[in-house]
């Protein structure tokens, strides 16, 4: 992440948005383990069932955030995968 | 109903399917076709499914039914992993690419300057830590098959209608087959298992499939679709959400770290990688993989508990559902995909524990106890090739003598926890590694050992129970009696979670003493530069130098190679590297460059440290030029220096500048009064010449010219004759004064005869009278010296105060006096002096007095600087008197020597 000396201050406007995906790529990871860890807040009662989250919506919650993530991973590898070709090539 | 024969019929021929499928890629490999599968991303996210062994298989619908939604931490963290693959899986595959690691052991070894001691340890570590999964999937194959050997019997659910012990020998020998065949064909691990790699894909694709056939079979089959489903979840004793926070945390930080470390997923994720992209491509193909693997689990475990009958193991809920159904064909596709789980895994944890044991266990020895091996001919591969195949048996035996001594008995997701746990030791070591320059060799065995030694007493001893390797007394009042030290509550913490008790404690004690033991030790010259490649992998890939390979012949290292790459292999890669040092013919040269390739190359083969070990024993045991290194390593020591020599230099320059233009300077200026005299000169003679050829051509062209006109035209040639004759005396006379050439007469005299001399003459010649004002009593001055040019002085001075003195009654001064040896002379007029710009001027060559008039050349004051020059006296302008005064000092006794050195540029 470190700037080169003789790299410019300043991008066009396609290297900008690479960049900026590539920051998408590297937060990503924090952002899912935040909503994973989510279900840490849930009360867990032995006894009263009453307040507790009902199983259907912890599977709908788990599985969809993990959905989400597949989703916004695939974007992520399709809006940069051509730029790292490149950068791997030079 | 299928029969338990037929079942293992279909098994067989599914079997050697997979022998056929893997036999199939790797003719296509070594012919070169198939490369757009075998290369694939999707082969190689469908090789890392190798994550999901029999444990989830069956194991994820178990731990579901005992613990409601807490088995998907054990896929969450690889799924965070892989989201995250920016951080840390792209940094260990390329280390792994540039380093040619071969297995997590060797990667650690490594990266802590090749040292043979953590190669071991790891590769312990990792065998009794993968040796419980092993066994685990040897029962879960022996249990699944009970399942249907019971409901063909109709035996008691627990009961062994088979000779488990027999099934599971089978099993063990059919794996041990499949890995030697395909997991030693070659010898270089880089080089892609083409058939063990494409087998696991193929399994991977099974498993996914039989799963999801029963997920759907018992979503839309037996609930009655997602919401039935749903509702029939939320009604049963797991309908609600009771995962406790710790264990939420710490098992997917485990399963994470566990991805990570596992030595089969190092082997997938990092050895086989071969295109960096496909890292990519996996981080959101994986993750899909492991949610559609846990999709079902929880609607199969809800059911399972609803319709089979009580005291069923829900760990096989996944066969027993369907076959309760009468689903024998679904079963048996069930059945397929659990042997798919189990078979995949043991091969590929085999083959990555047999890489490691073979490379950092058997070679080591073998290489200390064959004193000199390496030099000797024949082919050192059939032993890295047996010693491998050795290991495999060696590793699947443990495993099924785990399998027989811990009786089958246990719950598969416990287990596999315990396992994860051991292998997560290895994590603070690995990640210390990659990011951490100042990690050392010393932290990382400490930090292992500390987090190994807590494993094992916190979570692999007491799974065996109470009473059974740890004593019951143990459990209640610590090890030695020592309250502090109970493996469920260390340090008196009690209440915690005992997975949760023992993750924390073991991986935060091996964190911090790797830490402190890193912090306090100081790395050998080898793990710096290691550490600093790791570190730094993609500022600077290159390899580093470090042999200095001077002893090395090329015919040594090329025999060796031929031995552990085999001789095309070998050949092909010194012609390569000949090419690369321009040479057309022979072997290349022992450069450091070179020995540092071929290490890589061997350690390919046999991992880095027994590569290292075997080059330096051709090299000379030590690789030198590394303790050159740390002084490189020594980066501010070297810019210091080095500044400090460019400031020298710098200041070299600057002087050197300085002298030049000087110089320039010098030149310049006197290339300026060079011009300047030769202009005066040619103008001096030309104002004579002009008058003297114009009067001429009068007299000759004019006619009528009366005598008076003839005789006045007449003297005016003869007069500027006369003055042009001066004139080159003048000139004639300086240029042999101021080439030295004079010759000085040694004369003696006294100064008053001098002057008396001096005033006859001047005075004969001269237009106008002058007063002379002198004082003949000090003048009676004993001088030796050339007296002649003395008095050439003298007049010159005296006539010049005739000529120039502006007074109405001129008259010169003349006052003399002696002191200590040097006669001073001083001649003042009473005239008006000279104006002071024209001061400094008036001793140069043509320089006259401006508005003095006058018909003088300019000459006389030169003269007589260069003559009192040549006499070792001074001349100069008295700037302090009423008139024009001049001063002369010159020694009482000259000693008259030839002088002929002085030039006119050097005097200018």
């Amino acid at each position: 992440m470190n700037r080169y000396p003789g790299t410019p201050l300043f991008l066009e406007r396609r290297s900008y948005r690479f960049r900026r995906m590539m920051d998408a790529v590297r937060l990503l990871p924090f952002i899912v383990l935040a909503f994973w860890m989510v279900p840490l807040l849930w009360p867990v009662h032995e006894t009263a069932t009453a307040e507790t989250v009902p199983m259907s919506h912890a599977l709908r919650y788990i599985f969809g955030a993990w959905l989400a993530a597949v989703i916004l991973c695939f974007v992520l590898w399709r809006r940069t995968s051509s730029q790292i070709e490149q950068e791997n090539k030079g | 109903m299928v029969s338990l024969n037929q079942l293992i019929a279909v098994c067989l021929l599914y079997v050697i399917g997979l022998f056929a499928v893997a036999f199939a890629a790797e003719r296509a490999a070594v012919r070169g076709h198939g490369d757009w599968l075998l290369r694939s991303p999707l082969v190689y996210t469908l090789s890392l499914s190798i994550y999901c062994t029999a444990w989830t298989f069956y194991g994820a619908v178990g731990y579901a039914a005992r613990s409601g939604l807490e088995f998907v931490t054990i896929y969450l963290g690889p799924s965070i992993v892989m989201i995250g693959w920016w951080w840390i899986l792209r940094r260990l595959v390329r280390i792994g690419r540039s380093h040619r690691v071969t297995s997590v052991a060797d990667l650690i070894s490594s990266r802590y300057g090749k040292s043979n001691l953590l190669a071991i340890l790891v590769t312990t570590m990792a065998v009794i830590g993968v040796t419980p999964y092993i066994a685990l999937q040897l029962q879960s194959v022996t249990l699944s098959l009970s399942i249907f050997a019971s409901a063909e019997t109709g035996a008691a659910p627990g009961a062994d209608p088979i000779n488990s012990a027999q099934a599971a020998f089978w099993v063990a020998v059919g794996l041990t087959l499949f890995t030697v065949l395909f997991g030693t064909r070659n010898l270089n691990v880089n080089e892609r298992h083409h058939g063990v790699v494409i087998a696991i894909a193929v399994e991977a694709v099974v498993k996914l499939l039989a799963l999801l056939a029963v997920g759907i079979f018992v979503v839309w089959g037996l609930a009655g679709g997602i919401d039935e489903a749903m509702a029939q979840i939320d009604r049963s004793p797991m309908g609600h959400w009771q995962v406790e926070g710790g264990r939420w945390v710490a098992l997917t930080l485990l399963a994470a770290a566990a991805f990570i470390c596992l030595p089969r997923m190092f082997q997938v994720l990092v050895v086989e990688n071969d295109d960096e992209r496909h890292l990519q491509i996996a981080s959101w193909a994986f993750p899909l993989y492991l949610m559609l693997m846990s999709l079902f689990v929880v609607p199969i475990a809800v059911v399972g508990l609803d319709l089979l009958p009580e005291g069923s193991n829900p760990d096989l809920f996944v066969l027993s559902l369907p076959l309760s159904q009468g689903q024998s064909n679904l079963a048996m596709f069930a059945f397929l995909g659990g042997f798919s789980s189990a078979t995949s895994m043991v091969i590929v944890a085999t083959l990555a524990l047999s890489t490691m044991v073979s490379n950092h266990i058997v070679m080591p020895i073998w290489l200390a106890y064959g004193q000199n091996t390496v030099q000797q001919s024949g082919d050192v591969r059939h032993v890295v090739i047996l010693s491998r195949r050795l290991s495999i048996l060696l590793i699947i035996s443990l495993g099924y003598f785990y399998y027989r001594l811990s009786g089958g008995g246990g719950a598969l997701a416990a287990i596999g926890t315990i396992s994860f746990g051991g292998v997560a030791q290895f994590l603070p070591a690995l990640l210390g590694g990659i990011f951490w320059r100042g990690a050392t060799r010393i932290g990382a065995v400490t930090g292992l050992c500390v987090g190994f030694a807590l494993w094992i007493f916190t979570m692999l001893l007491p799974s065996f129970g109470a009473g059974a390797a740890l004593s019951a007394a143990t459990f209640e009042q610590g090890l030695f009696g020592i309250v502090w030290l109970r493996p469920e509550a260390l340090f008196g913490v009690r209440g915690l979670d005992p997975t949760v008790h023992a993750v924390i404690w073991s991986l935060s004690l091996n964190t911090l003493s790797f830490i402190l033991a890193s912090l306090f030790s100081f790395p050998s010259p080898m793990e710096r530069l290691q550490g600093a490649q790791f570190v730094n992998i993609f500022d600077h890939s290159s390899p580093a130098r470090g042999w200095t390979a001077s002893v090395a012949a090329s015919e040594d290292l090329m025999i060796m190679a031929q031995r552990i790459l085999g001789a095309p292999e070998a050949q092909a890669f010194f012609r390569a590297q000949a090419r690369l040092q321009e040479k057309s013919e022979g072997l290349p040269e022992p450069t450091p460059r070179f020995v540092q390739a071929l290490e890589r190359e061997l350690a390919a083969s046999v991992g880095a440290a027994t590569a290292h070990a075997m080059v330096s024993q051709l090299v000379g045991g030590a690789s030198v030029s590394v303790q050159d290194l740390l002084a490189v390593a020594d980066e501010s020591a070297q810019m210091l220096e080095y500044s400090s020599q460019l400031e020298i230099k710098s200041r070299a320059l600057t002087d050197t500048a300085a002298k030049l233009r000087r110089a320039n300077e010098k030149l310049t200026q006197l290339s300026h009064q060079k011009d300047s005299f030769l202009s005066q000169i040619s103008h001096e003679l030309r104002t004579p010449m002009t008058s003297i050829r114009s009067f001429s051509e009068i007299l000759r062209d004019a006619k009528g010219l009366n005598p008076e006109e003839k005789t006045r035209y007449a003297s005016i040639i003869h007069s500027e004759t006369i003055r042009l004759t001066r004139l080159l005396d003048d000139l004639l006379d300086l240029s042999v004064l101021e080439n030295g050439e004079v010759t000085l007469n040694q004369q003696s005299g006294t100064l008053q005869e001098l002057l008396d001399r001096a005033i006859t003459t001047a005075s004969a010649a001269a237009t106008r009278a002058i007063v002379i004002d002198r004082n003949r009593s000090t003048e009676n001055i004993q001088l030796e010296t050339d007296l002649d040019r003395l008095v050439q002085v003298f007049i010159n001075l005296i006539t010049n105060a005739q000529k120039y003195c502006g007074a109405e009654q001129p008259e010169l001064k003349i006052r003399t006096r002696l002191i200590n040896g040097c006669v001073e002379v001083d001649l003042i007029d009473n005239g008006t002096g000279i104006e002071p710009e024209s001061r400094d001027l008036i001793f140069e060559k043509f320089s006259r007095v401006p508005g003095q008039g006058g018909e003088g050349a300019g000459l006389g004051l030169a003269i007589c600087r260069e003559i009192i020059t040549r006499l070792q006296g001074t001349i100069g302008y008295m700037p302090d008197t009423p008139g024009t005064g001049f001063r002369i000092t010159l020694p009482q006794t000259h000693s008259v020597q030839e002088r002929k050195t002085k030039t006119l540029i050097d005097q200018a």
